[in-house]
């Protein structure tokens, strides 16, 4: 019989329609029905969730927090993008 | 790495606590900040599965169903409460069995108050009251800590407790209400209760060596003696609404300070039950123990089952 360790998995939540799902926490299962079931009575136990995704943590890639800076950089010098950046004349409706 | 680059890198840390900005599972961290939060994260995990077996102990004798619906409710809380800390304890690269591990060998502690025993129905009722209220009292400005999956969890622990402490307080204040015997159930309770729920705080700030440490990393919020304070100071006009006594005759209301007074705590006690000799150690342990060995079948049960079921899959 194995004794391995049952994989790691993140959940994510949908907690009502319209609303997309969104990162809960995670916890050990041994296959991805089986997280369901354990992500149902972990996470939704006063019914936040009406839709539960899973995924084993070590399929998840993430950006490193030591380039973030560079990483995120091209965006900060684009100010124009915001539409706060526009000045509108006094008077002008509907925009 | 040199020396130069980890000093800068620590300025760098503790300006981000000092803004009040979190830290999270891949930033760089200083080792010791890492270890702590480990130590923390996985003795309050250990608490609330440890928990679960004073109440467990009642569960076959709740005087009726709605009781036995609650408190089987409350207890899978717990047990909900453990595993979202055992997985913010993952998060800073510790091994979730050797946590579990260190419970069981006795290296790693947990709540000192479970290490009494639970000896009538009005003991569910107390612990709901009394240890769960302290337990919120520790918990809230642990909302606020500076590492983000422990803030994280704990606001969802948070939210859960609140029931927990009401059906304890409804449970006390319905015997406080009842026949003579029922209320002197719950007075007896208190009487034991009381003492041990103050000393959830930990040790005096004078005694306790990781406290500044832990308020510089914004770890913790307040002292334990402030958190004391701030218990004694909700709990004592809510004994009183419902006519027990709580059980320290040097309790007095203080006008100038505008908190109570109370006597002081059998610290002797205190660090009797912190180093084992409390009077269900020994059990509480026993009973973690026998529950991962007996219970091993079941994890490789699934194990099995999931390997079955992706081979059905594979040939369909």
């Amino acid at each position: 019989m194995s004794k391995k360790e049952w994989p790691l998995w993140e959940v994510f939540i949908r907690s009502k329609q319209g609303l997309s799902h969104k990162h809960a926490g995670s916890l050990r299962a041994a296959d991805a029905e089986m997280a369901i079931e354990n992500a149902r009575d972990v996470y939704t136990r006063r019914s936040e969730g009406i839709s539960i995704w899973v995924v084993e943590s070590e399929h998840v890639s993430a950006s490193s927090p030591s380039e973030a800076g560079p990483l995120f950089e091209p965006a900060n010098s684009k100010a124009y993008r915001h539409p706060t950046f526009y000045e509108v004349p006094d008077g002008i409706k509907h925009m | 790495m040199e020396k130069q680059d980890i000093s800068k890198l620590e300025r760098q840390f503790q300006e981000k606590i000092d803004n009040e900005i979190k830290i999270e599972p891949k930033d760089w961290m200083p080792d010791a900040y890492r270890e702590t939060l480990i130590r923390q994260i996985s003795q309050h995990a250990h608490s609330e599965i440890v928990g679960q077996l004073p109440e467990g102990n009642w569960v076959t004798r709740a005087p009726n169903l709605r009781r036995k619906a609650v408190l089987l409710a409350k207890i899978q809380d717990e047990a909900g409460h453990g595993l979202y800390l055992y997985s913010a304890v993952e998060t800073l690269g510790a091994d979730r069995e050797e946590t579990i591990d260190d419970l069981h060998s006795g290296k790693a502690k947990y709540s000192s108050i479970f290490n009494y025993p639970s000896l009538t129905w009005a003991d569910m009722g107390m612990i709901g009251w009394l240890v769960d209220g302290a337990a919120i009292m520790n918990q809230v400005p642990l909302c606020r800590c500076s590492y983000g999956p422990y803030a994280r969890a704990m606001v969802r622990v948070c939210k859960e407790e609140s029931f927990h402490q009401r059906q304890g307080f409804e449970i006390v204040t319905k015997l406080a209400q009842g026949t003579p015997e029922q209320k002197e159930m719950a007075q007896e309770s208190l009487n034991r209760w009381w003492w041990p729920a103050l000393m959830m705080f930990g040790p005096s700030d004078k005694d306790s060596k990781h406290t500044a440490q832990s308020m510089a990393w914004k770890i913790k919020r307040h002292t334990n003696d402030e958190l004391r304070q701030m218990f004694v100071d909700v709990t004592v006009p809510q004994a009183e609404l419902i006519g027990l006594k709580v059980p320290d005759n040097d309790l007095k209301f203080n006008e100038e300070t505008g908190h109570y007074d109370f006597g002081e705590i059998n610290w002797d006690e205190f660090w009797q039950v912190v180093k084992g000799y409390g009077p269900c150690n020994k059990e509480r342990v026993e009973a973690r123990k026998k529950a991962k060995e007996e219970g091993m079948w079941i994890r490789e049960a699934a194990n099995a089952y999931a390997e079955k079921r992706a081979n059905r899959k594979k040939a369909s």
